[in-house]
């Protein structure tokens, strides 16, 4: 059993746990995720890890509530414990060789990008985030993003607060004016990745997607988390839990990751409707 | 004398493909000892040679005649652990029966049936006493709680040492809690088995993955003196061939996980898997069988095995496609996949069927001219493809040992296939690092994962003392 140290919540349907987790807190790096079960009869689901506090030996993680798992996971409060909690899983994102870096993050997505883009600027590296979000009353880690990055840009699809557009706009305008980086990074909604890297490829910039298909057990054993790439002609399947998290954007088959990720939409709405139930009722 | 076996007691299979309680229901003490005196304690003992472990067949057998199942436990236990496990689940009809002697005119000793019995009986009558054994203050690492790491730690505790299992996934017991399904295997076997070892002390930590949480490096400077990777074949084959990251095409063991471990089974469940439809497996193995007879359970309206080759040369024990054939599985033998079709309605682009499975393109193929060996490979008859219109597809083709613990620890040693590389005691290429099972051989058999684990046990035991 995994103690709950403590929680916060960023918004309505956005929390911040940190657990009690020593072996994990040790070893995980930016760009590593871990798997959780909230109890005996819980799915397993992945989360990037946000941050790790090496003398307490905890971890933190950030969840939005959007289904079953996530609404009961909501409910575990301080000082409780959750069932299982195994990491660091997946790769730590490359960072060697970058000094100048662009961050991208929309919405949630921002969450998994903020301790990529700390870990750059703490290791040196110039960095330009680029955060998106649907609107004003959405947004996330701004503070946090501004203490790390040398240039932030907020954005907004329907403009109530920073710029108004998505998050290709500010990228198109930066690359086009001839700026380059060593890296751009993305993480975010599969379509919104998708269009960014559609966007780099305009200008031939290297670009890193972030992954986080369904998955199950994280280690490579199951194959539910693969990937398509594209790589020389070829399809080569790989996966997610192991060969990535992080792949490059050219390779990376959206439209299937897209309808993988749709895989179970009806189960999951009627689990999440039924959830929500029991807690209401309780 | 009866030139047949003594059947075995089963649920009638229109039942059985409709619910997920064990389909054999064990020899009752008369049927067992009725059967055992159809063995002619013969001089030689075939059987146990054929036997990968050397279990003393005929001795435990005599026991069973004389009614002393305690007895019989005992010698079985001699060699063998997880006899409940073996029982039910071991390819006896390629092992010990198939040398039988009875076998040479009539049906073999129903060695594995009589084993299941001495097991199962023992279980339910003899409460053993937990002993636990003098410490000797030696520190062991197991990796893994499949079949081999259960008993390498096993054997090791009750010499004495104190043993640590590391296990990645939530539950310990490996491919027998997370692959084998409960109509086979019933959990709570399993579970009685790992109580047992936490009982002689053994301490196991779930959701460690070594590779990941620690190193083999580590382990041993956290104070253990010798590590036993058990770590299995874990990582699923696929075939490449187009269409098989559509919606709806799974590995066996996602598949099987799905069902097994994170209970997808029950009537409620939290983790999702396709139900109902038609269901292809393709591949011909034990895995095969379990994913096609878990689909029919889950409620599929026709489930048809795909395989290459001919029915004689199935992999899988003839006992589960003896049951798979009474349940209703659809043998489609000498046939390979060669295309996943999608589901796409060009009128509807949100259909949410839109990047599901269609349908499995095979193509026929025949057998070619015998090899040296004398086996007859399967040749593709051209222009004979056709579809069988499915809503899933599950592929079983096989698996391959994870590269993980070879990628973070220096010095180990693989061989092409990734299994690790090992000597005749288990030891690695790195010493005080022993491996076995799965991981070694690549996919293989239970009892061999048991064998081995029982093989490094010995060696660690003669190295730290
Ligand atoms: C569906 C299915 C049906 C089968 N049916 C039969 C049958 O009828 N008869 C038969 O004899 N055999 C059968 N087999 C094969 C048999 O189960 C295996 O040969 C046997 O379990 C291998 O045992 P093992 O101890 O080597 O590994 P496994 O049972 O595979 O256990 C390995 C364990 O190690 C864990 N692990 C892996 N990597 C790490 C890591 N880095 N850190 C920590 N833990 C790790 C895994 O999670 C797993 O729990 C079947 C296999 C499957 C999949
Ligand atoms: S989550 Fe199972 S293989 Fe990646």
């Amino acid at each position: 059993m995994y103690k709950i140290v403590s929680r916060k919540a960023l918004r309505p349907t956005l929390t911040m746990i940190e657990v009690e987790a020593p072996l994990v807190a040790r070893k995980a790096k930016p760009g590593q995720f871990i798997i959780l079960r909230v109890d005996e009869n819980s799915e397993r689901i992945p989360l990037t890890v946000s941050h790790c506090d090496l003398e307490k030996g905890t971890v933190k993680v950030i969840f939005q509530v959007v289904g079953a798992t996530t609404v009961k996971l909501n409910h575990v409060m301080e000082g409780e414990y959750i069932q299982d909690f195994v990491g660091p899983l997946g790769n730590a994102t490359e960072t060697e060789g970058i000094r100048k870096v662009c961050i991208v993050g929309g919405g949630v997505g921002c969450a998994i990008a903020l301790p990529v883009a700390e870990e750059f600027h703490r290791l040196g590296a110039e960095v330009t985030s680029i955060a998106g979000f649907r609107s004003k009353d959405l947004v996330i880690l701004e503070d946090e993003f501004r203490a790390c990055s040398d240039k932030l840009y907020i954005m907004t699809d329907d403009g109530s607060y920073g710029r108004e557009g998505n998050v290709t706009v500010p990228l198109r305008e930066i690359l086009a004016s001839g700026e380059k980086f060593d890296m751009i990074i993305v993480t975010g909604p599969l379509v919104m990745m998708k269009f960014t890297v559609l966007t780099a490829k305009e200008f031939n910039a290297p670009i890193t997607a972030s992954m986080a298909p369904i998955m199950i057990d994280g280690t490579g054993m199951c194959g539910g988390c693969r990937v398509i790439l594209h790589r020389d002609g070829k399809d080569v399947t790989a996966f997610a839990c192991v060969d990535g998290p992080d792949f490059n954007g050219y390779e990376i088959d959206f439209d299937n990751a897209i309808t993988r990720s749709r895989m179970y939409n009806d189960y999951e709405r009627h689990a999440y409707e039924e959830t929500c139930n029991l807690f209401k009722n309780a | 004398m009866d030139p047949k076996k003594h059947e075995m007691p089963s649920q009638a299979p229109e039942i059985r493909a409709h619910n997920f309680k064990e389909v054999a229901l064990g020899y009752t003490a008369e049927i067992a000892v009725e059967e055992a005196k159809r063995c002619l304690n013969c001089k030689n003992q075939p059987c146990v040679d054929a036997c990968p472990v050397n279990i003393s067949i005929p001795e435990f057998i005599t026991h069973i005649k004389t009614g002393d199942f305690e007895a019989a436990y005992e010698v079985i236990t001699r060699t063998s652990s997880l006899p409940a496990v073996c029982g039910r689940v071991c390819p006896q009809e390629t092992q010990c029966e198939s040398r039988c002697t009875m076998g040479i005119k009539f049906e073999p000793v129903g060695i594995g049936r009589l084993e299941r019995f001495v097991a199962d009986w023992h279980n339910e009558n003899i409460k053993e006493a937990a002993h636990k054994p003098e410490r000797n203050g030696h520190r062991v690492a197991i990796v893994g709680s499949g079949p081999s790491g259960l008993t390498c730690a096993g054997d090791l505790a009750k010499k004495g040492y104190d043993v640590s299992v590391f296990e990645a996934l939530h539950k310990a017991g490996g491919v027998l809690v997370y692959g084998i399904p409960e109509f086979r295997l019933p959990k709570a076997i399993v579970a009685k088995e790992i109580d047992g070892l936490k009982d002689l002390g053994v301490d196991f930590q779930t959701n460690v993955v070594i590779g990941k949480t620690l190193t083999i490096d580590e382990l041993f400077e956290m104070g253990y003196e010798a590590v036993f990777i058990g770590s299995g074949a874990g990582l699923p084959n696929f075939m490449r061939i187009p269409g098989e990251s559509l919606k709806g095409v799974y590995s066996a063991n996602e598949f099987l996980t799905r069902s097994n471990l994170m209970k997808a089974y029950e009537d409620d469940p939290t983790t999702p898997i396709m139900k109902g439809g038609n269901v292809a497996v393709v591949g011909g193995g034990n895995v095969a069988m379990d994913a096609a007879r878990t689909a029919l359970r889950l409620g599929a309206d026709n489930v048809y095995i795909v395989y290459r080759r001919s029915m004689e040369e199935l992999p899988a024990r003839a006992e589960e496609v003896e049951h798979a054939m009474e349940e209703g599985i659809q043998f489609k033998i000498l046939n390979n996949p060669v295309e996943i079709i999608p589901f796409e309605n060009p009128d509807d682009k949100k259909d949410p069927r839109n990047g599901g499975v269609k349908a499995i393109k095979c193509i026929r193929m025949e057998l070619g001219e015998p090899d040296e060996k004398g086996r007859r490979s399967p040749v593709p008859v051209e222009g004979s493809e056709f579809e069988i219109p499915v809503d899933t597809v599950v592929i079983a083709i096989g698996t391959s040992p994870n590269p993980l613990i070879k990628k973070t620890t220096e010095g180990l040693e693989v061989n092409k296939k990734g299994g690790i590389v090992v000597d005749e005691d288990g030891l690695t290429s790195r010493t005080a690092i022993y491996a076995g099972g799965d991981a070694v051989t690549g996919a293989a058999t239970v009892i061999s994962a048991m064998g081995a684990g029982k093989t490094a046990a010995a060696a660690i035991d003669k190295y730290l003392s």
